[in-house]
């Protein structure tokens, strides 16, 4: 690990102006990917700005769901109100990493990295959440734009995530038999409206949507209603532990998972 | 005798109270003065010719201390890494090795080849000078799977123009084939046993620090054995004579045979420290070292057939296996696939005609030697597999078809070396069968039908000979050291015992079974007994643990020793309480006089002993300290039936093992507790195999592509079913406590009981280790399309 500058700022404005301040700074929230990164040397910042400093934790459930961005999963998972309200989401949280990653890492911090394999942002994506920052606020269908990228502007910050609730949802994660990251991640949202979002996460370069999962879903939100929904393999993944084809089959089978947990 | 912490006793194991509360002392917990840090350069290529090496830059960086090369080991004449087994090909030509400097020397051979060395006063100081040494290398032709490597264009040695180190042959060929001619039906398969990184929980580490003064070197490093490291670091790297060199393996945190052997890192450590004035030298492997250069295991890829005549008897047996090397040949590589392997292929079945022939082959991919195990697993994963095969084309039950060709009279000698020497496979085959309710496998199956999944039954009945090994029989095979074991019991005058002995003890818990033979010999409680291992300086000579040796061997040593402490007791007794010796019965700690009320307490006469007061010490010498060195008569032969049930999710591919029976004969047990972690341990790791674990090396770049835990998977505590273990019973003949040896026969059994098991749920005759949920998916799509 190389040295860098640590700073803990107690307000937004203070984060962003000791990253405007560094040569190559990055803003921390949980570091469960950052810290490892720095630890194998594949991250090599001048500055880390840890935003634990700013007590912007908590979750609020009213017309909609907000949550804060450095809330952490463990709190998403075992919030009352939320598994009332989202019980879909509160069980994809309690399914990330293990509990050493649940107990540090934050919601904010997993979307602004969006990682190809993060379960988080499949679920933004699948219930069309808002993204606020300190500047504006962003429609998950914008946010995303990539694999590690996402539409935030320089010295622009995660402060809370903000679901509609939907009638149901639900997620099923087939994950990376090694790593334990989604290899296939699929969320299946129904909407108030009773239309159906179906996002997928790990198994191209992002999380994506299915159009024709969703046209099937938004008539029937069933299992059933996906028998023969197919995605084409040609921009998916391939490794050493899934080929595209196989990956490809199994968004079909975590889809059906999906929905059928979908609660 | 029965006190509570003798033979047979499930007690806790000693260890664990230093172990669980952090106070273990591993060699990286070892600081000593002044001491350094080492940083290996390692090869980025799989193949190459190494044009120069410029450490100038990294000579300037902060904090380093020295730079090293291969030419500087060559200046000082320190000898290359050694096999310490020879082989000789079927055409009589010896093996074909390569030499293995220390730090490479013109070429590099695997990624992950030690090429040189930083050593600076941090570790983090070391590791950023060595990222400056500049090596201009020459890339090669590389190859690094085993089936393609044979007269590849990538010549690793120059010494083996067609990477083969050897074609070595067991068995008679002429008999066998004329057996096959005879034959009503031949099954014929082909495996690979997959390639496994061993994962110690423990990276490997070494303190090497040279003594000015003394002109002495003394090695910490972690070994199973460091007797024998010593021997090689003297004798053949010829660093320094063996009584000035001290090697101690204090605790050390998993083995599983990758501990064994010597490491370039830990000779490098010791010599250089001589290089920087005598500073000690501490390096500890990062993780993905251990992953890059820890001895590998398996890496066989397997054509084998099976005669049957009419009847369903096995009539003769074929096998031709390409076993990978690696790159170099390690201490004891040559050994696996041959006298390690080939000469445990009758299974447990009486086979009256075997022939077997191996290949042993160069790829550049890191050495490959014995592992958990060590030839016995892909022995057993050979028959066992063929046999549930033939079973099947067949139309026998499986179990009924082992039944039929099981020995059943010993001592059985094998076409293949091994004179089976006791074992009831029928009693270990009905207690499995009974224990995982074999009879009502094909409910069972229907159930799980009903929710969509595919379950299968596999048995695996295995044979290991272990207790390694008898010294002449080994050295008329090719091995360069005997496999005897010493030990050494020191009686203190208060009664209480030491043990020395060659065992070296890294997870097995010899600190509480070899106590409790004490106990139960000596009457006294294990409390009072204290195991010293793991130091040159301390235990005199001993060959260390592998090869499931340290009970039925190194306990077997202990107890001579304890035979003459007892009979000198005896003398001393009968001396002080003025009988004849031949009246002296001790039982339960108590000397007594027979026919009277006279006796001494074992303390009684340890401290008699030591004050000497009582009896002639011109015919009895004072003290109570006796040693002895134990060598086998024959291999022991643990054996046993294992059956694994297992569920496919046809959806993913997922495979579930869901009941998990184990039945082993190990003689007599010491500890059961222990004796069943062992058992717990070796099945975990075999399912690891057969459904998880696989080193994948990549072809185009010659690049370890499960380099780390992010594509290595290894087995989880989820994973694994209750495991239901049963024993049964025949004592070990040849040696006095009746014992064989259990470290290694759950990984030696399970593989083919959970292949077997995928294999008859998916109706399918193989599918290659490790059956992740991809492969067998793939596998089952050919079968969707034809059910479509």
């Amino acid at each position: 690990m190389e040295n860098f500058n640590y700073h803990r700022p107690a307000s937004v404005d203070d984060a962003v102006k000791a990253l405007k301040g560094s040569a190559d700074g990055k803003l921390m929230s949980g570091g469960m990917t950052l810290i490892p990164a720095l630890k194998h040397g594949l991250a090599q910042p001048s500055d880390i700005i840890d935003l634990g400093g700013l007590k912007n934790a908590g979750i609020s459930v009213g017309g909609t769901v907000v949550i804060k961005a450095g809330t952490i999963h463990a709190e998403v998972a075992g919030n009352a109100d939320l598994r009332k309200a989202i019980p879909g989401l509160a069980a994809l949280a309690g399914g990330i990493g293990d509990p050493h990653v649940r107990h540090k890492g934050t919601i904010g911090g997993s979307i602004a990295n969006n990682d190809p394999a993060a379960d988080y942002p499949s679920a933004c994506l699948g219930l069309g959440a808002t993204i606020h920052t300190n500047s504006r606020k962003i429609a998950a269908d914008d946010f995303f734009t990539g694999m590690f990228s996402t539409a935030l502007a320089d010295g622009e910050v995660v402060t809370a995530v903000e679901f509609p609730i939907p009638k149901k949802c639900g997620y099923a994660k087939f994950p990376n038999p090694a790593s334990l990251y989604a290899m296939v991640g699929v969320f299946a949202g129904q909407l108030a409206d009773g239309s159906a979002r179906v996002a997928v996460t790990g198994a191209g370069s992002g999380v994506f949507r299915v159009a024709g999962m969703e046209a099937a879903l938004s008539k029937s939100f069933s299992a059933g209603a996906l028998n023969g929904a197919t995605v084409p393999s040609k921009d998916l993944n391939s490794d050493l532990h899934a080929s595209a084809e196989y990956r490809a089959h199994l968004i079909t089978v975590m889809a059906k998972r999906a929905v059928e947990a979908a609660k | 005798m029965d006190n509570g912490t003798g033979i047979g006793a499930r007690v806790k194991r000693k260890e664990d109270q230093r172990f669980i509360t952090g106070k273990g002392n591993y060699t990286d917990d070892i600081n000593l003065p002044k001491q350094t840090f080492a940083y290996f350069v390692r090869s980025p290529h799989a193949h190459a010719e190494i044009k120069s090496i410029d450490t100038s830059h990294a000579a300037k960086m902060p904090g380093v201390v020295g730079v090293f090369t291969g030419e500087h080991v060559a200046e000082d004449k320190i000898g290359g890494l050694i096999c310490g087994w020879m082989i000789h090909s079927k055409d009589g030509s010896p093996m074909k090795a390569g030499p293995h400097p220390i730090l490479a020397v013109g070429k590099v051979r695997y990624v992950g080849d030690h090429v040189a060395v930083v050593i600076a006063e941090t570790r983090d100081l070391a590791k950023a000078a060595a990222a400056a040494v500049e090596v201009h290398y020459h890339v090669l032709p590389h190859v690094v799977d085993v089936a393609d490597a044979m007269g590849h264009k990538a010549q690793i040695h120059d010494v083996a123009p067609d990477n083969r180190v050897f074609n070595w042959s067991i068995g008679d060929e002429a008999a066998t084939d004329a057996a096959f001619k005879r034959a009503a039906h031949v099954t014929k398969i082909d495996l690979v046993n997959n390639r496994l990184i061993p994962n110690a929980m423990e990276p490997r580490a070494a303190i090497g620090s040279y003594d000015t003064g003394t002109d002495a070197y003394t090695l910490y490093t972690t070994s199973q054995n460091p007797h024998v490291a010593r021997l090689v670091i003297s004798a053949f790297h010829g660093l320094a004579p063996e009584h000035k060199l001290r090697v101690i393996a204090p605790d050390v945190g998993g083995g599983f045979g990758s501990k064994i052997f010597i490491y370039a890192e830990e000779v490098v450590c010791a010599w250089a420290s001589k290089r920087i004035g005598g500073r000690p030298i501490k390096w500890t492997a990062e993780r993905n070292e251990s992953f890059l250069a820890d001895a590998h295991g398996r890496d066989h890829v397997t054509h084998a057939e099976m005669a049957t005549d009419a009847d369903g008897r096995i009539i003769g047996f074929k096998v031709h296996t390409k076993a990978s090397l690696g790159a170099y040949l390690s201490t004891f590589s040559s050994c696996v696939p041959t006298y390690l392997y080939a000469t445990l292929l009758s299974g447990q079945y009486a086979i009256p005609n075997i022939y077997a022939e191996v290949d042993a082959i160069y790829t550049n991919t890191a050495p490959v030697d014995a592992y958990r195990g060590a030839g016995r697993p892909e022995a057993t994963y050979v028959v066992e597999r063929i046999v549930e095969t033939a079973a099947r084309e067949l139309k026998m039950d499986p179990a009924e078809f082992r039944r039929k060709n099981f020995v059943t009279q010993f001592p059985h000698q094998t076409p293949v070396i091994m004179c089976y020497d006791a074992g009831d496979y029928n009693a270990s085959l009905d207690k499995a069968m009974e224990i995982a309710d074999y009879k009502g496998f094909a409910a069972r199956k229907a159930e799980a039908a009903k929710h969509g999944k595919l379950r299968g039954i596999g048995l695996s009945a295995y044979i290991e000979a272990c207790g390694i090994a008898p010294s002449a029989a080994i050295g008329s095979l090719g091995a360069g050291v005997g496999l005897w074991e010493s030990a050494e019991v020191r009686v203190n005058p208060v009664g209480t015992v030491e043990v020395l002995t060659g065992s070296h003890s890294h997870g097995q818990g010899h600190e509480t079974t070899f106590a409790q033979l004490v106990s139960d010999r000596l009457g006294i409680d294990f409390n009072n007994v204290s195991i010293v291992h793991g130091d040159t300086d301390k235990v005199q000579f001993g060959m260390g643990t592998y090869g499931s040796r340290s009970g039925a061997v190194g306990m077997t040593a202990i107890s001579k020793a304890l035979d003459k402490i007892e009979a000198k007791a005896k003398k001393i007794a009968a001396a002080v309480m003025e009988a004849s010796v031949d009246d002296i019965e001790f039982k339960n700690g108590t000397f007594a006089v027979k026919g009277t009320d006279k006796k001494m307490a074992f303390g009684e006469v340890a401290l008699s002993a030591y004050v000497a007061h009582k009896f002639n010490s011109a015919e009895i010498e004072p003290g109570l300290k006796e040693s002895a060195f134990h060598d086998p008569s024959n291999f022991v032969f643990p054996a046993g039936v294992h059956i694994a049930e297992v569920e496919i999710d046809t959806d993913t591919g997922v495979t579930s093992v869901v009941n998990y029976t184990a039945v082993d004969d190990f003689g007599n047990i010491i500890n059961p507790m222990i004796v069943e972690g062992q058992v717990h341990g070796g099945i975990v790791q075999g399912i690891g195999q057969a459904l998880y674990e696989g080193c994948v090396y990549d072809k185009q770049s010659g690049h370890l592509l499960t380099g780390s835990y992010m594509d290595y998977q290894m087995p989880r505590a989820a994973d694994i079913p209750n495991l239901n273990l049963g024993f049964t019973c025949t004592p070990c003949p040849s040696n006095p406590l009746g014992m064989k040896g259990c470290g290694e026969a759950g990984a030696i059994a399970s593989p083919a009981a959970v292949m077997n098991a995928v294999t008859d749920a998916l109706n399918v005759k193989d599918v290659a280790m490790p059956a992740t949920p991809h492969a067998v998916w793939k596998t089952l799509q050919p079968m969707k399309k034809a059910a479509e």
